[in-house]
């Protein structure tokens, strides 16, 4: 293949190396050291990737969860242009800003639907297990060069705008990437089977309203505590869909699991481990209370719940 | 069967919802989480380290969606991108941040029902564009808006682009979680239609449009609420200083 994966692996080590080498010289950052340090670290990671040891690599994920956790990733000065410049030049460029930014959507969806199949010669023109996130990848980097075309500026700036994006982040951005570590490390030792073991033991369910409130609600909670709705699928229909609503109560398979699927979704949105939908987005907005995407989401995920609950029931046998 | 069940692992949960609850800093509460749940399975120091190191290295495709936009964004904000969203939509007169964010679910949950999941996201369109588009129709209403309910709006705007991402794609027959329960069931011995999974999820994704849509249309309310409120105080501090 012609664009691989790891050449934007290493792309952002490069750049998480500069936003290190920023944040180190910046005097106006009050934890200069220590923030450069966990960019540094971060860098690591994607630009030694699977040649760095695994225990080595554990050390470096603990060391930059023990930076972030103490407060040790903060703010630095970034030479922000004024309200009145950024204004101004919006008048001047007016809609053409909005090229580079959907250039980056644009790009992604045409390479991932057209485009992933070509091949040049003998060669995918993109890495085909992960033509996705190759494509972003692409875009990003075409959206650099046309935004660096049309503002008159360097790839430098670009890396500067970055680093105050990133540092905006701060520890946000490494908590959807131990999250994931977390979830895989739960199905590794059995979590989901312990939890199945306390749902189904505990709760009685003689009658079908009751099997059903505890498939979906039970599918809501499991996404909550993992984070992921892809976790908590297998281990509630195995536990409780397959057995009960299917084996007692003859519900459409097909039905059930779409049904059990969305349950899944409505916990999504309701948890702060699925970092990357709720805490992340919290961050990108500068919202001050890093739970307000959630508490935004929670009045739309409890009744639609509630919506499945009932859609289960009354449709389970067509 | 059932006694063979392990439930020592579940501390590693019990973890996560007594540091979620003390409001410790998350990425804490999640690291010590994973040391617990390793110490729980009785694995050794060097096993725990290499177990999470290797998952560290597996999982770092993850933060490439969010890191790689970020230099062309920053770029574009720095020469005024979220300024020229705020102010085009202002010049829209009909334009409430509700019926923007309403128009947005739908072209994100459609988008995504046909296997279009980039078109959207919070660092690609959220936070260049959405968000302040959203933000800019609502102080072209009320000038004087604020900050709880101006974060408010933001809050929404993220809202949006995740219920109409998560209820659009799991109606696409070929989106990864179709893919996974058909395999699930199979394991089981089920042979499920991946055709008729994805129509059944479309009375919930009806659904959830209906809803979240009600919602951004009490937001435009709550909008109009306090500007009524801040014109009422107004006359109120005016008539008392007469």
């Amino acid at each position: 293949m012609i664009f691989k994966l790891d050449y934007f692996y290493l792309l952002l080590g490069a750049l998480l190396l500069m936003v290190a080498a920023m944040a180190l010289f910046d005097r106006h950052n009050p934890r200069r050291y220590s923030s450069a340090l966990f960019w540094a670290l971060y860098s690591l990671i994607y630009l030694a990737g699977e040649q760095l040891p695994p225990v080595v690599a554990g050390l470096v994920m603990i060391t930059m969860a023990l930076i972030a956790g103490f407060g040790g990733v903060t703010l630095g000065r970034y030479g922000s242009r004024t309200e009145e410049q950024r204004r101004a030049s919006a008048r001047t460029l007016g809609h053409r800003l909005l090229i580079p930014a959907l250039l980056i959507p644009l790009t992604t969806m045409i390479g991932s639907t057209l485009l992933k199949d070509v091949k040049l010669g003998d060669l995918f023109l993109l890495d085909p297990k992960n033509a996705t996130l190759v494509s972003l990848g692409c875009g990003a980097v075409l959206a650099v060069i046309a935004a660096c075309w049309l503002t008159r500026s360097t790839p430098l700036q670009a890396m500067r705008e970055a680093r105050r994006l990133t540092d905006y982040l701060g520890w946000s951005v490494v908590l959807p990437h131990i999250l994931a570590v977390l979830g895989l490390l739960f199905s590794e030792v059995g979590v989901g089977k312990a939890v199945a073991y306390l749902v189904t033991s505990y709760i009685d369910m003689d009658s079908r309203l009751v099997a059903v409130a505890v498939y979906c609600a039970g599918m809501a909670l499991f996404t909550i505590i993992m984070g992921n709705g892809f976790a908590a699928f297998p281990v509630m229909t195995g536990g409780v869909g397959i057995p009960v609503l299917i084996g007692v109560y003859h519900a459409n398979p097909a039905m059930m699991a779409a049904i059990g699927m969305f349950s899944a979704y409505c916990g999504t949105l309701m948890t702060p481990m699925a970092a990357n939908f709720n805490i992340v987005p919290a961050a990108l907005l500068e919202l001050p209370d890093k739970n307000g995407v959630i508490k935004a989401q929670i009045p739309t995920a409890l009744p639609l719940l509630v919506v499945n609950m009932a859609l289960l029931y009354f449709l389970m046998y067509r | 069967m059932h006694t063979a069940v392990n439930l020592w692992p579940l501390i590693g949960v019990a973890v996560i919802i007594a540091g979620f609850a003390l409001r410790a800093n998350p990425v804490l509460v999640v690291i010590v989480a994973c040391v617990v749940t390793g110490v729980a399975a009785a694995m050794p120091v060097l096993q725990i380290l290499s177990t999470l190191g290797s998952a560290f290295i597996k999982t770092r495709n993850l933060p490439l969606i969010l890191l790689l936009p970020l230099a062309a964004i920053g770029l574009l904000e720095r020469y005024g991108l979220k300024e020229h969203a705020q102010a085009s939509i202002a010049r829209i007169k009909s334009a409430t941040a509700g019926r923007l964010l309403i128009v947005y679910l739908l072209i994100r949950e459609v988008c995504a029902a046909f296997g279009l999941t980039s078109i959207g996201g919070h660092p690609t369109m959220v936070r260049p564009l959405i968000a302040p588009m959203a933000e800019g129709a609502a102080e072209a209403r009320n000038p004087q808006i604020s900050d709880r309910l101006r974060h408010r709006v933001r809050a929404m705007a993220a809202a949006t682009d995740n219920v109409g991402l998560f209820f659009g794609e799991d109606i696409f027959v070929a989106f990864g979680a179709i893919v996974l329960m058909q395999t699930i069931l199979r394991g089981e011995g089920l042979e499920v239609d991946p055709l008729a999974m994805a129509l059944w999820g479309m009375p919930t994704a009806v659904s959830a449009f209906i809803i979240h849509a009600w919602r951004l249309k009490r937001l435009d309310a709550q909008i109009e609420r306090e500007l009524a409120q801040q014109i009422i105080a107004a006359a109120q501090a005016k008539g008392a200083s007469a």
